[in-house]
């Protein structure tokens, strides 16, 4: 990068040319480009990316000095963040104490048979991601489900299904 | 700005909202949101455009008015409350504000779950504007930070703290004015404050419903602390989880910041305060206050050995005051009716009100507000109308993963930190969940201990393999696999965890176990000696189950 007329070296340059890295850029600008930006950096990553690849916790892990380790330590430390690209379509299983008593465990053995995986796994056509949540606070709506990014609430096996269903017809 | 300023704006907040014959409010929370209530909204604005009723009618999105499970809810000027509205109902709705009202959405409000509540926390829920700092300011939004800038002194202000008795609304009720009584009296550079949002129980949202209805209640409370303990930087950590509440806490700050009621020199004083979002990212165990911390400062969310405790040496090693958002949002009521006020409700050790997230099998789920000391038969019976579908009580479980279930015959125990203390569980922030006979409490132990294991961070041993040895035992008893033996090694890992863990998550995580131990010894006992299960949960179906 340059500033002026002369070179800094201390800073990496972003792994490739895409407009997304100036978000990630923003975000450590703003929380002084120190260490304890890690985590509302890697927030922003996830946002403008879908995932964090080793690519983005090398750029950011060498932008805020901190050794890939910590960077990498950090992300598979939180729940929310993943290394894997998420499927086209997400379906988020709540699993709080709420859901699971009003029948939750059911419509995910339902949807690991439907799908044949299991939680945290992307269907083989990258179609649809099956993810579990510890809780929505949602739970005046028990059990909830979340689609891409629709919480629906009461949901039914069938419900579920026909959801599907219909992202399957959408699509094809 | 200044009170007269203040009063300027909500006077003319008032004369505005004035102007309109009626309003109709609308549930804009995420409760209410996922059932369509934006479309409700638009559908009325639309219809009061096509009637030209523009400076007649007013909608206006608020916050969560209580009765989730019913919603979308819409609630008219005259009090009539409609539920399960559809954006077709629009019209009718309409029509009713003025004429009579449309009977086949009314929601009774005669029931004692709108009758038995004493709204302290949620005042403002369901009648203001999260998103417009004036509609805060004109109910009295802002005047308790006003008054404690021009008229008392940090040392007063903390005085009025103890004097209401608070307690930490976070789970451990912590006296809420020893803990900024310390902070201020800690030397440090500086002093910061911070804003525990993540809310980690399942089965609990009450917090996301304070920060998404009434967000400026929280700041208020914490640009109150901040001036008690001598803060000038305060952190919101807040679950990633929660867009809306995000969303809305954003535009609050920039709103405050606005108007000079944060930032540099506030109200022309000396006193400057800063407030930054901070997103959690999905760690149960940062409910804990040093894990917090570790978490703000960009780390793993692992928690230290205290002493020293966060009041000493916290964020950034400096004198750290850390609050949870309802403990936040009882202080500015505090300071406008005084500390005296507030020690008059609830009862001698627990003082004033608790807001509780009601799920599970109940009748009416949602979000109450009750005096302490109010006993678990009135809320689950009177306030939550009791079981659904003619089935039996079986257990009210609080404080979730870290609290207990408690049975049928401690159902007319008083709701304090004490009483739920020695019945074995907790008050924790406020999740109550219904069990009812279909619910097997041998799996709900499993259940819990399952979120423990994987929530465990595994920096202390008894907490990392403690947890996974207890889940096995728990496993192995819902496929009728353990035997007497795992039974006394499941009670002897109980005391293990409880007493060596390093933090509350370990310490706390046997809870459910001892909890169902005690009082459903004989649902145990079924699963080991006959292999079967009271309730009909466990079993090979159960398999796959997380």
């Amino acid at each position: 990068m340059v500033t002026g007329n002369t070179v800094d070296f201390n800073k990496p340059t972003p792994p490739n040319q895409d407009k997304r890295w100036r978000l990630v850029d923003a975000t450590m600008r703003r929380l002084g480009q120190q260490s304890r930006g890690l985590i509302e950096t890697l927030h922003t990553a996830q946002e403008a990316f879908g995932y964090l690849d080793e690519d983005a916790l090398r750029y950011v892990a060498a932008s805020l000095r901190v050794p890939l380790s910590r960077a990498y330590g950090v992300a598979t430390f939180y729940h929310f963040f993943t290394l894997k690209p998420a499927g086209e379509h997400t379906c988020v299983i709540c699993m709080g104490t709420a859901c699971y008593i009003k029948g939750a465990p059911q419509l995910l053995n339902a949807m690991e048979r439907d799908l044949g995986i299991s939680p945290g796994e992307t269907t083989a056509d990258g179609k649809v991601s099956l993810l579990t949540a510890r809780c929505l606070g949602s739970c005046g709506l028990a059990p909830a489900v979340v689609y891409d990014r629709d919480v629906a609430g009461k949901v039914t096996p069938q419900a579920i299904r026909e959801r599907l269903a219909e992202w399957k017809s959408h699509d094809s | 700005m200044t009170p007269e300023e203040l009063e300027l704006i909500s006077e003319s907040e008032h004369e505005a909202q004035g102007q309109f014959a009626h309003r109709v409010n609308v549930c804009v929370a995420a409760g209410c949101l996922s059932c369509q209530s934006q479309s409700v909204k638009d559908a009325l604005d639309a219809d009061i455009k096509r009637r030209g009723w523009e400076k007649h009618c007013q909608t206006k999105g608020v916050g969560c008015m209580g009765l989730c499970a019913e919603g979308p809810l819409v609630q008219t000027d005259n009090g009539t409350i409609y539920q399960h509205v559809t954006a077709a109902d629009a019209p009718a709705i309409l029509d009713g504000v003025e004429g009579k009202p449309v009977t086949h959405l009314l929601c009774p409000t005669d029931i004692p779950f709108f009758q038995r509540q004493t709204k302290i926390v949620l005042e403002n829920s369901g009648v203001i504007d999260a998103e417009r700092i004036e509609d805060y300011i004109a109910s009295t939004g802002y005047g308790a930070l006003i008054r404690v800038l021009t008229e008392m002194t940090p040392g007063e202000v903390i005085q009025e703290i103890v004097k209401s008795g608070l307690r930490g609304r976070g789970g451990a009720g912590y006296p809420t004015g020893l803990k900024w009584s310390t902070v201020s009296k800690a030397a440090g550079v500086r002093k910061y404050i911070i804003c525990n949002a993540d809310e980690g129980d399942p089965g609990a949202f009450m917090d996301r419903s304070v920060l998404e209805s009434d967000p400026h209640r929280v700041i208020e409370g914490m640009l109150i602390a901040a001036f008690a303990v001598g803060a000038s930087e305060g952190f919101i950590y807040v679950r990633a989880e929660y867009p809306l509440a995000i969303k809305r806490l954003r535009t609050a700050i920039r709103q405050a910041e606005r108007l000079g009621l944060l930032g540099a020199s506030i109200c022309g004083t000396r006193f400057s305060f800063h407030i930054d979002l901070r997103l959690g990212a999905g760690a149960f165990v940062c409910g804990e206050e040093t894990a917090l911390i570790a978490s703000v400062e960009g780390k793993r969310g692992t928690p230290r050995p205290r002493p020293p405790y966060p009041a000493q040496e916290g964020l950034f090693g400096e004198p750290t005051l850390i609050n949870n958002v309802e403990t936040y949002a009882n202080v500015p009521p505090i300071i406008r009716h005084g500390g005296d006020w507030y020690a008059q409700i609830g009862t001698e050790k627990s003082k004033g009100t608790k807001v509780f997230a009601l799920a599970g099998r109940v009748q009416n789920t949602g979000l109450v507000e009750v005096p302490m000391g109010l006993t678990l038969r009135e809320i689950v019976f009177e306030i939550g109308g009791g079981i659904p579908s003619g089935k039996k009580f079986k257990a009210v479980q609080t404080g979730g993963p870290s609290g207990g279930c408690l049975p049928a015959d401690l159902l007319d125990m008083p709701v304090d930190y004490e009483s739920l203390a020695r019945a074995g569980s907790i008050m924790g922030s406020g999740g109550m969940i219904v069990m009812d006979e279909s619910s097997c409490m041998v799996d709900v132990a499993r259940y819990f201990m399952d979120f423990c294991m994987s929530e465990s961070c595994g920096k202390c041993v008894p907490c990392r393999v403690g947890t996974y040895q207890m889940h096995r035992i728990l496993k192995n008893l819902t496929t009728f696999e353990a035997s007497a033996q795992d039974l006394l090694l499941l009670n002897e890992l109980c005391d293990l965890l409880k007493n060596t863990s390093l933090c509350g998550l370990g310490q706390s995580a046997p809870n459910p176990v001892i909890s169902t131990l005690r009082s459903f010894a004989e649902e145990y006992k079924a699963h080991v000696e006959e292999r079967r299960c009271p309730a009909g949960v466990c079993g090979d179906h159960s398999e796959g189950q997380p």
